[in-house]
């Protein structure tokens, strides 16, 4: 007999996956303008412009199996986190729109769609972040988890910015390359600190995550997970040390390594979950839709996915190489 | 606040929300199609000029696109934010059309209008024309879920229920409920309609500046047949589309015609003030016989009014004016259309008048889209999905303050959005196709080097 929920959940943890380790990149990218001047700012754009629309489907599609696998699930999730939805999405749609009519406004029309597309950016990291934050703790109200959601947001800020940075590593070049070699580091300290806070608060604003993760034997095999991510970040901290240096490194290094962090964290956030959709109330299990609807579209996910994966992947290939903000002449 | 009020806000902002985002939906699915058609004249006659068309026309595609693309991910939370008892009872039919829709529509327009925006000069000429189709099949596909989803909750079929849950039982009459084949085609040419119109008011607006331009008066040219060719048609599948709601939806057709009292020989109203308390029109303008005639073909057939369906009637008055300005503006649509066919007969350029008129319409798909979207949106109420959910019954336990909160951001964010977009249209269209001027050339250089 084939678990159809858990099924369900890998699918929908790894299109969330795929969401904020791509969108993340751009998100960060985005974040970084306010840091750039403005020719480098028009090759950040270039650098994430063919692609940030397909990066943000994966959000919808991710949000779209949470509905159709777990329409119980779907309604008291989004209508408890409903005021970071909102402010996500506005967020998202402000520099959505932004990426179109920085390139085609002019004067300060122009400057003002370059401010709203880095406001929009950031507004729906900090956003996500939040939602992330009062999710695991199941949605509890209070100063301390506020607090607690808030510390998370910054970590996900700070991951989005190393994923963004590292990003513009491996697609630029020259004096901007040297930046986002800088912006990289920034981020990493940045992530570590999040790390840290979050895996002290965890434990404290959620007793389940805390049982999960403190009960020896098995703690000690949890840990490889927590050591495999500081290895990945000690490996960009030298990378990025080199490139520096203007030492020979991999320029696909640091972005490969960011995304390894980045898996890793996600790895150990859905071991603290599982089986919960909606933590300590209900499991994915209990608010699976019925089975007949979820083979239909499980069946439909295994012909369509290979595909969109192949065009995905040529779609990268075609746009491989340094930026250029020759892009936006189209 | 009183519950009815909230649930008004909820509706109000979800119909705020869905109001805005099908305006450019209406636009992007014809108008890929159009793109398609200069890209194919560019690779068969190699000329320059239909090059730059289609440059333009990206452009404007691409931003019609992104706004449409941003106020649909909205859409996808808000099912969750305003309507959670939307998926908890019919989640197990809306969900994998939602589903199918993002994994054979979303994904595919996405990722090739990345290359049909910026590959031109990275990919052979035929990859660069099939991603250009491939958008206008994702634009197309998508269409059809959403309005297979949304026909469903009109005309639901194809059900049944398994331990109280409700449950596809047969996905094939799922889809293609008994309105679904009306909805799908009068949609698509609202789309082509629209498009037209935007086509041959951007033209109109570039030709009526002081430099002429060749390629503008071919595509107000081909705007205009499009737009003579499928006005005509929409008339012919809006007719069959409202027999096809008289009959699984009679309550909205009553509503649509302010028949209050069933009764024979019922005539046409062409003008009231339906007046919802004494459930009866003031001040109509009537034909005797009239609906009669025209619903039922015979002047003495009987029609079901309002009363027949109370309390679960929709309201008269916003489906009633609704569909008027949806069919006042359709009307004029044709007859500008078929005049501007005639005017620019072997590319004339017309006088500067009409295109002034042409120019004043090139947002007129928009208001009969959503006039059309309102008549058979409210038209469906209190019901959410007809005979199966109410309304009331999907709504969140969302407060006051909260929707209002969101309702004043989202407002904010579309007047701006919108705002910026029919600026940077005109802009864009006012300059037209011709080899823009060398104003990036310094940016480039900053990048390159």
């Amino acid at each position: 007999m084939i678990d159809l929920p858990v099924i369900f959940t890998i699918l929908m943890g790894a299109s969330i996956l795929a969401y904020v380790v791509l969108d993340g990149y751009d998100l960060g990218v985005a974040m970084l303008m306010p840091a750039a001047d403005a020719p480098e700012q028009d090759v950040m754009v270039a650098s994430i412009g063919p692609f940030w629309d397909a990066n943000e489907t994966w959000l919808v599609l991710g949000i779209g199996l949470l509905l159709v696998a777990f329409p119980a699930a779907h309604g008291v999730v989004l209508t408890a986190l409903y005021l970071p939805v909102t402010a996500m999405l506005i967020g998202l749609m402000l520099r959505g729109v932004a990426f179109e009519f920085r390139v085609k406004a002019e004067g300060w029309h122009r400057e003002l769609w370059n401010w709203l597309f880095w406001f929009g950016s950031f507004l729906a990291a900090l956003a996500q972040g939040l939602m992330l934050g009062s999710y695991v703790t199941g949605f509890e109200s209070g100063f301390g988890y506020f607090l607690f959601a808030l510390v998370v947001a910054g970590g996900v800020c700070g991951g989005y910015v190393l994923l963004g940075a590292s990003w513009l590593i491996l697609r630029t070049e020259g004096r901007l390359q040297k930046k986002a070699v800088g912006w990289t580091r920034w981020g990493l300290l940045w992530v570590a600190l999040g790390f840290v806070l979050v895996s002290l608060g965890t434990p404290l604003a959620s007793d389940t995550v805390r049982d999960k993760w403190f009960d020896f034997p098995g703690t000690l095999a949890l840990m490889l997970l927590p050591l495999a991510s500081m290895a990945a970040w000690v490996w960009v901290w030298r990378l990025t040390g080199r490139l520096r240096k203007g030492m020979s490194a991999p320029e696909w290094g640091p972005f490969a390594g960011a995304v390894t962090i980045y898996v890793l964290a996600f790895g150990g956030l859905a071991y603290s979950l599982f089986p919960y959709v909606v933590m300590d109330r209900m499991t994915i299990w209990e608010a699976a839709a019925h089975p007949s609807s979820l083979k239909v579209v499980l069946a439909g996910a295994l012909v369509v996915l290979p595909f969109i994966l192949a065009y995905t992947a040529y779609s990268y290939r075609v746009f491989r190489g340094k930026a250029t903000a020759k892009l936006y002449d189209h | 606040m009183e519950t009815s009020d909230v649930l008004l806000l909820a509706r109000a902002q979800f119909g705020l929300n869905i109001g805005f985002h099908i305006l450019f939906p209406s636009i992007t699915i014809a108008l890929a199609w159009f793109l398609v058609y200069f890209r194919v004249q560019y690779a068969r006659t190699g000329e320059p000029s239909w090059l730059a068309t289609y440059r333009l026309w990206t452009k404007i595609f691409a931003l019609s696109f992104a706004m449409g693309v941003v106020s649909g991910v909205v859409m996808s939370f808000q099912f969750g934010t305003n309507w959670p008892g939307f998926m908890n009872s019919v989640g197990n039919v809306a969900g994998p059309l939602l589903a199918f829709e993002v994994l054979t529509a979303f994904f595919l327009e996405a990722t090739f209008l990345g290359v049909m925006l910026f590959g031109m000069n990275r990919v052979p000429g035929w990859v660069h024309l099939t991603s250009t189709v491939l958008v206008a099949v994702g634009t197309t596909v998508s269409a059809f879920w959403i309005l297979a989803l949304n026909s469903w909750m009109q005309t639901p079929s194809g059900h049944g229920y398994d331990a109280g849950q409700l449950i596809a039982t047969d996905w094939w009459r799922v889809i293609f409920n008994p309105s679904f084949p009306y909805r799908f085609t009068h949609m698509t040419i609202a789309s082509g309609l629209t498009a037209a119109f935007i086509v041959v008011g951007l033209s109109a607006w570039r030709l009526l500046q002081p430099n002429d331009d060749p390629a503008a008066r071919t595509t107000l040219r081909t705007g205009v047949i499009v737009a003579a060719i499928l006005a005509p048609l929409q008339v012919l599948v809006g007719d069959l589309h409202g027999l096809n709601t008289l009959e699984h939806q009679p309550a909205k057709i009553a509503a649509v015609e302010a028949i209050w009292k069933t009764g024979r020989n019922v005539p046409l109203v062409l003008f009231a003030i339906p007046n919802e308390r004494e459930q009866r029109n003031d001040y109509s303008i009537e034909i005797p016989n009239g609906a009669s005639l025209i619903l039922k073909h015979d002047a003495a057939a009987e029609l079901k009014g309002v009363d027949a369906f109370t309390p679960d009637a929709p309201p008269v008055a916003p489906v009633f004016f609704a569909f008027r300005l949806m069919v006042g503006t359709g009307v004029l649509m044709l007859m500008l259309s078929w005049y501007g066919a005639w005017r620019t007969r072997k590319c004339a350029l017309p006088s500067r008048w009409v295109l002034w008129l042409f120019a004043g319409f090139t947002f007129s798909g928009w208001v009969a889209t959503v006039a059309g979207w309102i008549v058979t949106e409210i038209g469906r109420q209190p019901w959410l999905v007809t005979g199966l959910l109410r309304t009331a019954a999907a709504a969140g336990p969302i407060g006051g303050a909260q929707l209002g909160a969101s309702f004043t951001g989202y407002m904010m964010t579309y007047g701006v959005m919108l705002v910026a977009y029919m600026v940077v249209l005109t802009h864009l269209a006012g300059r037209g196709s011709a080899p823009e001027a060398t104003k990036s050339t310094p940016l480039e250089t900053g990048a390159a080097a």
